[in-house]
């Protein structure tokens, strides 16, 4: 006779197989290719270092649909050295880049929030360009989990 | 007279069964990440007062034969709302039954206003209904249970605690006996509607508490009631009351 | 009704560095999702935000489909000089709306 904790068990089982969004390695393959491709577009190839870039999401997301992201990065912001510019790219989203937000001296401040959807259990990764055309980066593991009890567009 | 009085205590007795002590009470908020919670409690990133502020517009608009607002007969909602949203779903002597806050505001639109209601989940009872509720903000869920409202409060309660669906789940078997514990990755709440309408992360949109508890009759897979239903009613008048004495949060964020 | 939000301080000191908050009610539909007919659901997003403080463009984004729906942009600004910021949302399908703050610099 199935316990009522095991039969819980059995049904959070038959939701996590039929809600799951596993992408199949061909598909996670075609997608890193775009995220590099993605990312070359906007360094043209030079080097991107680690460091000297703060990016922040929770590492376990409540929602995959609405994930709350920030970026920071040390920077005097001053005429002679700023940051021009911060890209946010992912590697698993159908599409690889998030958002590019061009700043400068008048920022004051070389810092950007916002929200963003993350499609899978991924990395995540936000590239500077200084204005003395370096290019700095920091990359964010988060792990994505589905809702319970979803709509089925019955609305 | 004593006597009387004590039938009536028994009659209108509640607490039984699996009920989580009233100390032991959290709202969701609670199980939500940092972040989330940081996107409730500052109103300039909440998207919840995009809804506010349009409901605040319409509280202010001419609408209907009458060709009054709701400001005209209710002034400023910050003073005259004050405290409503906390005591829905209310017993409405007209209708001889409790009716929730939507219902009420439509029908204050078709016999007030002379207009005509405004459709479940459309975005501008939606945002009238976030802008009342918004103006009960931190004030205590003010709910009890009279000799009127009983037979509906039961009818509620026994939804609650009736197995349903094709998964054939009670509420209070996940929400009651497994609250904290996970599901599908989420937490497990207590199932407190403590911020309705909210911003649900889920549905990228504000939504109803009905909405919310259509989402789960399908998660049991069980037939949801449609909007409206006293059905719906009754069993928000059990939540509300079991979450009696909990602040309200509207408009709260949740997963 | 379209719909958005600016939040920053109505006063500052000259030099200070302001925290400016945007929230824009918009589905932000990625064009990657399909109805349960199997239809594509077309793409309907904001793609480009701009704040313009007394005529000078201080900050712009491009947004692409994974930023949230009803987005939030938060940015900052120095506070150089009295006057106005004008906010710029523009996306697919002709959607275009602005949003003007006045500040007082002191």
């Amino acid at each position: 006779m199935t316990t009522r904790r095991e039969f819980l068990v059995l049904a959070c089982g038959a939701f996590a197989t039929a809600a799951e969004a596993q992408l199949d390695p061909s598909q996670e393959a075609l997608r890193r290719a775009a995220f590099r491709e993605a990312v070359r577009k906007v360094t043209g190839g030079a080097p991107v270092s680690r460091g000297r870039v703060k990016l922040d999401l929770p590492p376990l997301i409540d929602n995959g649909n609405t994930v709350p992201l920030s970026v920071s990065v040390e920077s005097p912001m001053t005429g002679a050295d700023h940051v021009r510019a911060i890209h946010v790219f992912t590697e698993k989203n159908p599409q690889p880049n998030v958002l590019s937000g061009h700043l400068g001296p008048r920022a004051g401040r070389a810092s950007l929030v916002t929200r963003v959807r993350i499609a899978d259990t991924q990395t995540v990764t936000a590239i500077a360009q200084l204005s003395d055309g370096t290019f700095w980066s920091d990359s964010v593991h988060v792990v994505v989990t589905l809702s319970a009890c979803l709509e089925d567009g019955l609305i | 007279m004593i006597f009387r009085f004590l039938l009536v205590l028994l009659a209108l007795s509640t607490t039984t069964r699996a009920e989580i002590p009233l100390a032991e009470r959290r709202s969701g908020y609670e199980l939500m990440g940092r972040e989330t919670r940081a996107m409730q409690d500052d109103d300039a990133t909440n998207p919840g007062m995009l809804w506010v502020l349009d409901g605040e517009t319409l509280w202010n608009r001419r609408d209907g034969a009458s060709g009054v607002a709701c400001a005209g007969c209710h002034g400023d909602a910050r003073i005259s709302m004050k405290g409503v949203a906390a005591r829905y779903p209310a017993f409405d002597s007209s209708r001889g039954k409790p009716i929730n806050l939507e219902q009420r505001i439509n029908a204050c639109r078709s016999e007030r206003q002379k207009a005509a209601p405004l459709a479940y989940e459309s975005r501008d009872l939606l945002a009238i209904t976030a802008y009342v509720a918004r103006q009960s903000r931190g004030r205590p869920i003010d709910i009890t249970i009279d000799p009127r409202t009983k037979p509906f409060f039961d009818e509620g309660r026994n939804t609650f605690y009736r197995r349903q669906g094709q998964l054939n789940l009670a509420c209070t078997q996940c929400h009651d006996d497994n609250w904290g514990k996970k599901l599908v990755g989420n937490a497990i709440p207590q199932a407190h509607p403590t911020g309705y309408p909210i911003y649900r992360l889920e549905w990228q949109g504000l939504g109803s508490l009905q909405r919310r508890l259509r989402n789960c009759f399908i998660g049991v897979r069980a037939e949801p009631y449609p909007y409206g239903a006293q059905e719906f009613v009754n069993l928000e008048l059990y939540l509300m009351w079991r979450a009696r004495g909990m602040a309200l949060e509207t408009p709260a964020v949740r997963p | 009704m379209a719909r958005v939000v600016v939040n920053l301080p109505a006063t500052a000191k000259r030099g200070e560095i302001i925290e400016i908050k945007t929230l824009a009610a918009h589905p932000m539909e990625t064009g990657f999702r399909h109805t349960q007919l199997g239809e594509l659901v077309p793409r309907d997003i904001i793609t480009r935000f701009v704040c313009i403080y007394n005529g000078v463009e201080i900050f712009s984004a491009e947004l692409y489909p994974a930023i949230a729906a009803n987005p939030l942009i938060t940015f900052s600004t120095v506070a150089a000089e009295s006057g106005m910021l004008e906010f710029r949302w523009t996306g697919d399908n002709g959607y275009a709306v602005t949003q003007s703050a006045p500040i007082t610099v002191v």
